[in-house]
């Protein structure tokens, strides 16, 4: 059966039919055609945001919260340009977002139209894929491989450019349509043989750690995960992206590894034999200086794309496949390994790790002069609002500590900007957060310079009723750049002031201006009552701004570039790692 | 570093070009030859790309290069088991006296001469990068005044082709 109608009526009619209910966006004039039938869906609702790099983020956050692909849509020129930010984002952290954006008319493309700008060129290496549609035949067909490209194999962002009067024409729509990626054939079952091999060193390894990274939570594998350690008792470490993976209250997670991670987890990766990497990557954040990164261990490398495996570090034993059926097969032959009573012996591991975990706790100053050390906001936000919250960070400080002193049990819980480290990301994403699983309770944990880039959105948020709840951690300042400053630019604070002359603006007032209420909170005894207080509010968004020390500091740190044996875990105080002798 | 010869299958699309390329740039690797053509199927482009890199970032290119959702293949050809060839024209400065020596040369090289004015030739040849390379050299002393050259096509000897498999996955979705 097939129906006539415009292009523009058969890119709303795809949408519904990939299962899309939200879509966030700005219309434009080359987008137009779009906007109008998109005006009578009633399965897709449009969400006005105020600046295209916000309807990314909320795609982004809405994606992560709901495991759905995220959909934003902008016009042509400036409107798909400011969605680069985003796209690329999520490029970075594996997130299934599909963007749509109007073109010029066909035959104006090349022309340097009014509002033209060659946005699949531009987004060419920040997407897993784009298209250019200039027939509005093609509209069905695209939209369903963007949709399948995105959200299969590893996850990533799809733009799908469509020219003004292929939105236009008239075609002959017919659902479903054939897809037609020759080329696209994502590898999902891992090979026996490697799932033996890995099998193998776990069992002979003395000091094997399960080095878990987001792949683990895009592949919905965290209860494997789980199965696995414990099956095995090999201990865990959660990166960045992986926060909540595997729960921080679970006797064998070791903590974050990384630039910002835990002694404990830091030093496990170092004084391991064996590293059983799930779906990560070997980030510079996480191995330090590659060189010197876990120099005694073996590598079992597990992940969807094959280009990730012996990339940065050569893997002894690579696995190309989708993290759940791997950590799965690991399980099954784990266990059949432990019946043949063949089981590893990590108990003297154990006994170093505890003792790093025991010696070397997360921990931070509390200021004499009374004001709020930033890390008991954290602390506090974690014990009063439980870990059934979406947390969603920003880039910078606040998204270290948010990542080190809040408690996460459920995968997902945490999301923030990884890989790109992208500034202004917590309020849009906590905002498609919200709107996504609108029964969750979400709080943006942001800082006052990240906040400041896209907090325009706290308006779509008041309008179109999205009580999210908004931890501002407001130094005054760029704080991870000043943080910098402080020890390896002599404390010469170029440009991280930004309430030089005085506290401009004033967050409570910009949070009222938007319709939202606005909270002050400048001592350690008042953090509670506020963080109380916000949580009794749910009809309108809430912003708390929290003024805390300018000075305080993110620790652990291992100093760009250097090894993690290197670290400190407060200024010039390093850990003995001499007790493991 | 070592060169590799690259046979890229790619969907005949708009664009794939630009994505090989833009690939290549973004990850640091060089291009030394890139050649580009239709195939037996009007589907399917190909592409030959040399590359000198070391194996393991060889094995990260092609890594990358297969995540391309056009690339259908990518194929290695070994120097020995396969044929390569690159076309070169050049344009010799010549006269009544010297026409005759670089005519012998042409001749030693199995060239062709393709084009005649009173001062100048211009030649055809065909071969290895190795011969080419010989036979400009032989020419330099008479006065290369214009040189240009395709990048290098590969073939792998024997029966087999590399276009059967990929061939089959585009039927079934035709």
């Amino acid at each position: 059966m097939t129906e006539q109608m415009t292009g523009a009526q058969a890119l709303v009619r795809a949408l519904e039919h990939v299962g899309v209910d939200t879509v966030f966006g700005i219309p434009g004039g080359a987008v137009l055609p779009a906007y109008d039938p998109l005006y009578d869906s009633v399965k897709v609702r449009h969400v006005l945001v105020r600046h295209e790099q916000g309807a990314g983020h909320a795609a982004e956050g809405y994606a992560q919260a709901t495991g759905k692909v995220g959909v934003c849509m902008a016009t042509s020129g400036p409107g798909a340009t400011n969605l680069v930010t985003p796209i690329a984002d999520a490029y970075m952290d594996s997130v299934p977002i599909v963007a749509i954006t109007g073109q010029v008319a066909s035959q104006l493309i090349g022309t340097d139209a009014f509002q033209e700008a060659d946005i699949s060129g531009i987004t060419m290496p920040i997407t897993k894929h784009n298209f250019l549609v200039t027939e509005a035949a093609d509209i069905p067909r695209t939209i369903a491989e963007a949709f399948h490209i995105a959200s299969t194999g590893r996850p990533g962002p799809v733009l799908v450019d469509i020219a003004k009067d292929a939105l236009q024409d008239m075609m002959e729509f017919s659902w479903p349509p054939v897809m037609q990626l020759p080329g696209y054939r994502p590898v999902t079952r891992p090979h026996s043989k490697q799932i033996r091999e890995a099998a193998k060193l776990m069992i002979e390894a003395k000091r094997p750690v399960l080095y878990v990274g987001g792949g683990v939570h895009r592949a919905g594998a965290s209860a494997e995960l789980i199965e696995l350690a414990e099956l095995t008792g090999i201990p865990v470490v959660t990166t960045l992206m992986a926060r909540g993976t595997f729960p921080d209250s679970h006797p064998q997670h070791m903590g974050m590894p990384g630039m910002h991670g835990s002694v404990s987890a830091v030093g496990a990766l170092q004084r391991s034999d064996l590293l059983i990497a799930l779906g990560t990557r070997f980030d510079d954040r996480v191995t330090g200086q590659l060189s010197s990164f876990a120099p005694h261990a073996k590598v079992i490398h597990a992940d969807i794309d094959p280009a990730e495996i012996s990339k940065n570090r050569h893997a002894d034993v690579p696995i190309v496949g989708d993290c759940r059926e791997v950590i799965g097969d690991l399980v099954t032959t784990m266990r059949n390994e432990h019946n043949e009573g063949r089981r590893g012996d990590y108990s003297e591991w154990w006994k170093l790790l505890n003792d790093y975990k025991k010696t070397y706790p997360l921990g931070y100053e509390e200021f004499a002069d009374g004001s709020l050390a930033p890390q008991y906001v954290m602390e506090r936000l974690s014990a009063i609002v439980g870990p059934d919250a979406f947390y969603v960070a920003g880039v910078g400080q606040h998204q270290m500590w948010a990542a080190q002193f809040i408690g996460y049990e459920n995968p997902g819980s945490f999301i923030n900007s990884g890989g790109a480290g992208t500034m202004g990301f917590a309020v849009p994403a906590a905002m498609g957060a919200k709107m996504g699983r609108p029964d969750a309770t979400v709080w943006a944990v942001d800082g006052d310079g990240c906040f400041q880039m896209t907090n325009q959105e706290l308006a779509t948020c008041a309008i179109e009723g999205v009580p999210v709840k908004i931890a501002l951690i407001n130094n005054g300042n760029l704080g991870m750049v000043r943080q910098w400053q402080t020890l390896f630019y002599e404390q010469r604070y170029s440009n991280t002031d930004l309430q030089r002359v005085k506290r401009i603006p004033d967050f409570v007032k910009l949070a009222e201006a938007y319709g939202c209420v606005g909270l002050r909170c400048e001592r350690p005894e008042d953090v509670d009552a506020t963080i109380r207080k916000a949580m009794e509010i749910n009809d309108v968004p809430v912003v708390i701004d929290f003024v805390v020390h300018q000075d305080a500091m993110v620790w652990p740190m291992v100093a760009a570039g250097t090894s993690n044996d290197d670290i400190k875990y407060a200024r010039d105080m390093a850990p003995k790692w001499e007790s493991e002798e | 570093m070592s060169r590799h010869t690259l046979s890229v299958l790619v969907e005949n699309k708009p664009g794939v070009l630009a994505r090989v390329a833009a690939l290549f740039s973004r990850r640091g690797f060089n291009i030394d030859s890139l050649a580009v053509g239709p195939t037996e199927h009007h589907d399917i482009s190909r592409m030959t790309i040399v590359v000198n890199v070391e194996d393991l970032p060889l094995e990260q290119v092609t890594k990358q290069l297969n995540k391309l959702v056009n690339v259908l293949k990518i194929v290695e050809l070994d120097n020995v088991q396969s044929v390569q060839r690159e076309l070169m024209l050049i344009k010799v400065r010549t006269d009544s006296e010297s026409r005759s020596h670089v005519l012998e040369l042409v001749n030693l090289f199995r060239a062709r001469c393709v084009d005649v004015a009173p001062d100048a030739v211009t030649i055809e040849v065909t071969g290895t990068t190795d011969k080419l390379a010989a036979f400009v050299k032989v020419l330099e002393p008479y006065g290369i005044k214009e040189l240009v050259q395709s990048g290098m096509v590969a073939v792998g000897r024997g029966a087999r082709s590399i276009t059967d498999r990929s061939l089959r996955a585009l039927d079934r979705i035709a």
